[in-house]
């Protein structure tokens, strides 16, 4: 399509820790109901996002079990920006930083991610109609 | 493509690290062919000074042996041809005098970061 | 003439490094180029009529284009009927027009 655009996201915040993780994800989920081709590189503590281990918890300050908090998971925002990406017509491409994965352990990530490196981020930087980094404090 | 990358945040897990990640992942994409420049503002300015020495950390019995050499780096940056620029109100602000910086960084003030955005394709602030 | 979108996501109150942001906006706009200032996060919270944020106070009166996420105000309990004058309330997606559109985009 002639309005399609590319666009490449660089994160670095793992989950919890920051609302610039909310924001990157909200960015991602536009453009991606746009049908764009969306590239998310994740560096440092970003790697963590799509983490199969995560586990949902209930939640007895508010008296909620584990179904009722529906916690929020970042590996199921991932896995459901690559589902609607797929729906759209676009695409989602999730590389992870190889070295920041093995630094951390955290190899286990969801289907449809994979293991990349710094030059990944400039080739697909470089192919893309624009980029915006979205750095770690 | 030509990229500025703006480093800010500094000593943020240099030493777990063994590295400052964006000045590495600057080194790793040059090697990987990209055409980059650096900006050091902030607290990183510091990343420019001479002398800095994170060697000797301990934990137990465990050593750590390659502790965060970051003004190497800065150099090897200048050497591979990628252009680092400092600012200079925050080396001013910080008390960094001239002398002390890694020869080759390029001092920079506000009233040139127009002009100096202007000559990249994207502005990359870490 | 180029688009430079800023996002600043940091407040004056914790950061004082938004000073450099809100400068930033103002010498870009200076050298000639077109300016959007985009708050975001914590970056919202100078956006409430009568916050002490007199260098953000400048900005607002300067003529630059300053927007303010409306999910990030709303989470802050600012509604569009207390915000200051010269920022506008506006939904994410014009960070990705402006994307989509070239522009040189730095978070901040």
């Amino acid at each position: 399509m002639a309005d399609r655009k590319t666009l490449t996201f660089a994160l670095m915040d793992a989950p919890y820790e920051s609302a610039r993780t909310t924001t990157a994800l909200r960015l991602i989920d536009i453009a991606v109901r746009r049908g764009y081709a969306v590239n998310a590189f994740a560096y440092e503590g970003a790697v963590l996002l799509p983490f199969n281990q995560q586990q949902p918890h209930a939640n007895a300050v508010h008296g909620r079990n584990v179904e009722e908090e529906n916690h929020l998971l970042t590996k199921d925002v991932v896995a459901a920006l690559f589902a609607e990406a797929a729906r759209r017509g676009g695409a989602l491409n999730w590389v992870n930083c190889g070295l920041c994965v093995d630094e951390r352990g955290a190899g286990a990530a969801i289907d449809g991610v994979r293991r990349g490196s710094p030059a990944d981020l400039w080739k697909m930087a470089e192919a893309s109609d624009n980029t915006l980094v979205i750095g770690t404090r | 493509m030509k990229v500025l990358n703006i480093v800010e945040s500094a000593y943020r897990a240099t030493t777990e690290e063994q590295d400052e990640t964006i000045v590495w992942l600057t080194h790793a994409m040059k090697g990987a062919g990209a055409d980059l420049g650096v900006l050091l503002r902030g607290n990183a300015v510091n990343y420019a000074v001479r002398g800095q020495d994170a060697s000797g950390l301990a934990f137990g019995g465990w050593r750590q042996t390659q502790p965060p050499q970051l003004a190497r780096d800065i150099a090897g940056l200048i050497e591979k041809g990628v252009a680092v620029h400092a600012l200079e109100e925050d080396l001013t602000a910080h008390g960094v005098q001239p002398d002390e910086l890694v020869p080759g960084v390029e001092r920079v003030t506000r009233d040139a970061l127009a002009g100096l955005f202007a000559a990249y394709d994207q502005i990359w602030h870490w | 003439m180029t688009h430079y979108l800023l996002i600043e996501s940091r407040d004056p109150f914790e950061s004082a490094d938004v000073a450099f942001c809100y400068d930033l906006a103002g010498r870009l706009a200076a050298a000639g180029n077109e300016v959007t200032l985009f708050l975001v996060q914590n970056g919202v919270l100078p956006a409430r009529a009568g916050a002490q944020t007199p260098a953000f106070e400048a900005l607002a009166h300067s003529g630059i284009e300053i927007l303010a996420d409306d999910f990030s105000l709303r989470e802050r309990g600012i509604a569009a009927d207390r915000m200051r004058p010269g920022v506008k309330p506006s939904p994410l997606d014009r960070v990705i027009d402006c994307l989509a559109a070239g522009c040189k985009a730095i978070w901040h």
